[in-house]
Formats: structure tokens, C-alpha cells, sequence
């Protein structure tokens, strides 16, 4: 047996000379950015990005004109451009994330995760009280939530794209409209028909209603989408065994589509767990632990913020900035814990 | 262009089916009396499909539908075991019989007639949820059949379709980590599992290789001692390798039509329709 002497090689990799190019034109735009923005009224941050920006693109496309061609500079300048678009997302997230993290650190003690605000103020100084019972309401309103609209979507979903009954069209039009809904509406419709009309008073489980009306559409129109995806080729497979139409989608295609049905769970708690309008009429607030879904107003994250920011005083402001914090945290153990089990099950 | 070097030669593929019919012992297996087809018309919303089709598969007997595609094979075999209707707004006439029994009379249950009349796809589509051994009992539980002894059952139909060993060794493992023709044969298995009296295939080779292919006719061949296949294919060696009894569709622009149907060596060594020698003989399709 001979060794083999053949080393692996990238051809296509950048050449010595790609790469200087390359440097030339970072530092050549780097270069008129600074004589740009020196000689111009343009000034800040956001104008060195873009001049930047625009000036790298103009000199890379002069470099790859002479190499490829117009083509090649037509085909540089739309992925620029895409990497620019991803680029500016990326940077709102960032600087949301960032902001809500510099600014909500500061309120961060133990007991903000463990007390209450009954015997508290939102003035009081930072470290007095804690938005456990928030944590909780919230909790109970996105568990209320999804334990009503997750079946309700889903089944309706397996009506359009497995049962595709005679109401099909008219389902997908009210499920459309219904997604257009402004939240505060969906919050003074139960205040409307339930609040004023019976005696169920603002409670954890009214507010979970209103954020059902919000989350159903969403919920509906995602699980729709993945039950599509799933090959047609699989159904019949069932059906041709013998299976009733019942047998086959619960066997094969909705544990076909089960990661996908998860995500459009996720999608709908991410819809509902930052509302703040639909709660204010439906939940009402309260200071102390309130479990009971049913019985007495309760407290959410988003309405602590809101409270905070409208205080004014700077012991609110920084207690609401913590909250969304802790808004954030608590969605994302919400997402992670859906993943992980989305896996596990897919495993099994 | 000289298409007569190029094709095959009607002679070398009769010779094939007469190989294979000196073989073969008829009538060796009390199977019932077979699945027959009257007068068997299909239609896509207004646009007729198949005119007037009827055919006799004996039990025991492989039957081989061949012809150029849109003639309306895979159509026709969709009505046999009742898949057509789950295309919207189709509608069908004539009848079909198993066992001299109408499938689509009234009243009958149709996921019975499913689980007799078996089907094997022309794309393999094992369930993407269920391990290997998932899949070939997943029959059982989709029709809800209960079974004695369920390990026995997976490696008898595996074994059947001819990929037991190739899986012993990992039925736990998902179906999406075999190669084509390992699927494919995993879903023949998976048809075997709920012991249909007749297999319809669907094209079955259509997207596998050689090797696949060949394992895949040993395996009908084998099966054809207990149960009636009927194949639809595009390969005309195939056709002559594996089937006892050949018919010819073919739509000239209206409906498809059987033009002809008899032993596989007649078809391919004497067609009495012109237009079917043109077809095995290669001239055109």
C-alpha cells in the first residue's frame, strides 16, 4: 500500500492577492470616510457606518470590476447589500438587548425575584420589594393562554389542511382579520361582553382570554404552514394501509410535523407574552401573590412596566427596565424549555 | 438515426418473459379468485382520464402495465384499492371486484378493502417519525390490528422484501438514514405487514438505482407465490422479467385506453395491435 502524498487544498480559497485587495479597499474606504465626514457637516456614529458603508462598496466593486467583470460587481453589490440589511436588524436587536440589559442590571437583586410589592412602593429605593407575583401572573396568563388557543389553533389548522371542509375559505378569512386585530381591542372585547355583562371580575383567566383572541390567529396560520409541508406522499402511505383518515393524522402527520407545531407555539407565546393594552382592562393589577387564576385581579410583567415608566420617578423607571429584563429571561427559559423537549421527543 | 439497433429488440425481451414463464408453475396457490376490473372509466374533475378498462389480474399472477406516460396506469391502479377519490372533485364508473366482490358498493367499508389491496409508492415514503422498526409494524397500528407476535411479524415481512439483513441490526434507528432502495424496500415490508391479498406498485424502481431495482424484482417474484402483484412500469425489461401477464395503455390524446392485454411473451414476441408493437418494439413512447 503506497501513502497517500495528495494534500487537501481549497482552490477556491482567497488568494494572497484577494486578500490584499481586499485590505487596500477596507483601508482606501476607511480612509475618504474620515475625509468625508471631516469635510462635510455629516457627524456621529451613523454617518461614519454609512459613508463607510457606501465607500467600501463603491471601491470593492472598481476591484472586482477589473476581475469579473459587471456581472461580478452586479452579483458583489446583492450580497453587500443583503449582509447590509442583516447587518442593520442585527444592530436593532443588539442595541435593544443592549439597553435593556445595561439599563435593567442595575434593579437586579435577590429579592426582585422573590418578593412582592405589598409592602412596597414603586418609589422606594431600589432593593425594597420584588415582582414575583408579576413573574407569577405572567406565568398563569401565557400557561392560560396556551392551554386554550394551542388546541384551538391546531385543530383548526388540521381542518383546513387535512379535513379542507366546506367552511375552509371562510375559516381563512376570519383567522386572517382575526390576526389584524389591534390587542387593545381583543382586551376591551372580554371587558365588553364578559366584565360588563357578568359577574366575573378582572382576573388572571380574563386576561388569559383576551390574549387568546391575539394568539389563536398566529398559532392557526403557523401550525397551517407546517401541516402543508408535510408530503402528501405520507398521507396517502397511511390511508393506503387501511388507516382511517383520524388514525393517519394522528400517527403520521402531525409527528411529522411535531418540531414545526412546537415553533408555531413559540411564535404565539411570542406574540402574547409582551402585551401590555389588553391586560390593563381584563387583569386589572394587584401588589401581592395572587394564584388563583380566577378569582382576583392579578399582575404582569408588562403591566409593571408600564406602571414604572409612568411613575416617572427615577426608583420606577429603573423598576421597569428591570422588568422587561426579566420579561426577556422568563420568555427565553419559556423557548429553550419548548427546544429541548421539541428534541427529547423527537429522540424517543 | 437507426432506432432499431438503439431499442430493444422485441425477440431478446420475449425471450426474457418465455424464460420466465417456463419458471413459473400456474395455479400452484389457492389465493381467492383474484381482483378484476369492469368497465372501469376515471375522471379529474371534467377531464376524462381512463375509458372503459377491464381486466382480469388472476390471484398469484404478476401483471405488468406498461405505456407512455399520462395513459393513465397510475390512475388506473389508484382506483383499484379506492386512492383516487382522495384527489378532489374526481369521479369514477365501473367496478371493481375482489374476491367477486364490488369495492365500491355501498356501505362497504373502505379501509377494509385498503388493508387488502396493499400499495407501494413510486417515490419511497417511509415515515419520517418512526424508526425502521416503527415503520413496518406502523401498519398494524394504523388500522389497528392486533398481533400475537409482533417481532416475529417485522423480520418475517422484512425478510420478505429482502432487507432484513441489512436492518437487523438497527431497527431502532431512524428510516430516514437509508438509502433509497434500502427505503423503498422498507416500505414494500411495510405494505406486507397487514398480509393484503393483492400489492399494487406504483412505478417501485422508478427512482433507484440498479442494484435496487434487481433486489426489488427478486423480491416480487418472491411475493408472487403468495399474493397478486400488479406493476406499473416504465421499463420494458422489467416488465418481461417480472410479470406473468403484460397491458398495454395508451391515450391518443382522449382518454387513456387498454389496447391490449395477454401472457408477457405474447406482448413482447407477437402484439396483435399495431400500436403495441410499436411500443415494446421501441418506435415510439
Amino acid at each position: 500500500m503506497s501513502t497517500s502524498t495528495v494534500k487537501p487544498t481549497k482552490p477556491w480559497a482567497a488568494t494572497p492577492r484577494d486578500r490584499a485587495m481586499m485590505a487596500t479597499s477596507v483601508g482606501l474606504a476607511a480612509l475618504s470616510t474620515f475625509l468625508i465626514v471631516a469635510g462635510t457637516p455629516l457627524k456621529g456614529k451613523l454617518a461614519y457606518f454609512f459613508v463607510f458603508f457606501i465607500a467600501w462598496l463603491a471601491i470593492d466593486s472598481f476591484f472586482v470590476f477589473s476581475k469579473a467583470g459587471i456581472k461580478g460587481v452586479r452579483n458583489g453589490l446583492a450580497e453587500k447589500l443583503t449582509f447590509l440589511g442583516a447587518l442593520i436588524v442585527m444592530m436593532a436587536v443588539a442595541s435593544i438587548l443592549w439597553s435593556v440589559i445595561s439599563r435593567g442590571m442595575a434593579g437586579l437583586n435577590f429579592a426582585y425575584f422573590t418578593e412582592t410589592m405589598r409592602n412596597a412602593s414603586i418609589f422606594d429605593p431600589i432593593g425594597m420589594g420584588g415582582i414575583a407575583h408579576a413573574i407569577v401572573g405572567t406565568l398563569l396568563l401565557i400557561a392560560i393562554s396556551i392551554i386554550i388557543s394551542v388546541p384551538m389553533g391546531i385543530l383548526t389548522a388540521l381542518y383546513l389542511t387535512e379535513i379542507k371542509g366546506k367552511a375552509s375559505k371562510f375559516i381563512e378569512f376570519l383567522i386572517q382579520a382575526m390576526a389584524g386585530v389591534p390587542s387593545v381591542v381583543a382586551g376591551l372585547f372580554i371587558y365588553a361582553a364578559i366584565i360588563l355583562n357578568t359577574p366575573l371580575r378582572p382576573s388572571a383567566f380574563l386576561g388569559g382570554l383576551a390574549l387568546t383572541i391575539l394568539m389563536v390567529p398566529t398559532v392557526t396560520r403557523t401550525a397551517q404552514e407546517v401541516l402543508n409541508l408535510v408530503p402528501q406522499d405520507l398521507r396517502e402511505a397511511g390511508l393506503a394501509m387501511g388507516a382511517t383518515q383520524w388514525k393517519t393524522v394522528a400517527l403520521v402527520v402531525v409527528p411529522a410535523a411535531r418540531s414545526g407545531l412546537i415553533t408555531a407555539v413559540i411564535l404565539g407565546v411570542a406574540r402574547i407574552a409582551g402585551e401590555t393594552a389588553p391586560l390593563l382592562f381584563t387583569v386589572g393589577t394587584f401588589d401581592a401573590f395572587n394564584f388563583n387564576p380566577f378569582v382576583g385581579q392579578n399582575s404582569a410583567l408588562p403591566v409593571i412596566v408600564w406602571g414604572g415608566l409612568n411613575g416617572g420617578a427615577a426608583e420606577s423607571i429603573q423598576r421597569a427596565w428591570s422588568a422587561i429584563l426579566v420579561l426577556l429571561i422568563v420568555v427565553l427559559i419559556i423557548f429553550t424549555a419548548a427546544r429541548i423537549f421539541s428534541k427529547r421527543a423527537m429522540k424517543k | 438515426m437507426s432506432e432499431q439497433t438503439e431499442s430493444t429488440t422485441p425477440s431478446s425481451l420475449s425471450a426474457v418473459a418465455a424464460a420466465r414463464a417456463d419458471k413459473k408453475v400456474a395455479g400452484t396457490s389457492p389465493l381467492g379468485t383474484g381482483l378484476e376490473a369492469r368497465g372501469v372509466h376515471a375522471w379529474f374533475s371534467k377531464h376524462h382520464a381512463l375509458a372503459d378498462v377491464s381486466l382480469d389480474f388472476s390471484a398469484g399472477t404478476v401483471t405488468a402495465l406498461i405505456g407512455p406516460s399520462g395513459c393513465g396506469k397510475s390512475t388506473f391502479i389508484r382506483t383499484l384499492n379506492r386512492m383516487h377519490e382522495f384527489i378532489p372533485d374526481t369521479s369514477m364508473a365501473g367496478q371493481v371486484l375482489l374476491d367477486g366482490k364490488d369495492v365500491y358498493e355501498p356501505g362497504i367499508d373502505v379501509t377494509k378493502i385498503r388493508l387488502q389491496i396493499g400499495m407501494v409508492f413510486q417515490k419511497p415514503n417511509p415515515f419520517p417519525s418512526m424508526t425502521i422498526g416503527e415503520n413496518v409494524l406502523s401498519g398494524l397500528k394504523l388500522a389497528q390490528i392486533k398481533t400475537a407476535n409482533p417481532d416475529e411479524l417485522m423480520e418475517e415481512c422484512l425478510t420478505r422484501a429482502g432487507l432484513w439483513a441489512e436492518v437487523k441490526d438497527r431497527l431502532g434507528a431512524h428510516a430516514g438514514g437509508l438509502s433509497g432502495g434500502q427505503q423503498q424496500r422498507l416500505c414494500i415490508a411495510r405494505a406486507l405487514a397487514v398480509k393484503p391479498k393483492v400489492l399494487l406498485m406504483d412505478e417501485p424502481c422508478s427512482a433507484l438505482d440498479p442494484g435496487s431495482t434487481l433486489r426489488i424484482e427478486e423480491t416480487i417474484s418472491e411475493l408472487s407465490k403468495s399474493m397478486t402483484v400488479v406493476i406499473v412500469t416504465h421499463n420494458m425489461q422489467q416488465a418481461a422479467r417480472v410479470s406473468d401477464y403484460t397491458a398495454f395503455f395508451l391515450s391518443d390524446g382522449g382518454p387513456g385506453q387498454m389496447i391490449e392485454v395477454g401472457p408477457t411473451n405474447e406482448i413482447f414476441s407477437r402484439p396483435r395491435d399495431k400500436r403495441t408493437e410499436n411500443y415494446v418494439t421501441g418506435r415510439f413512447g
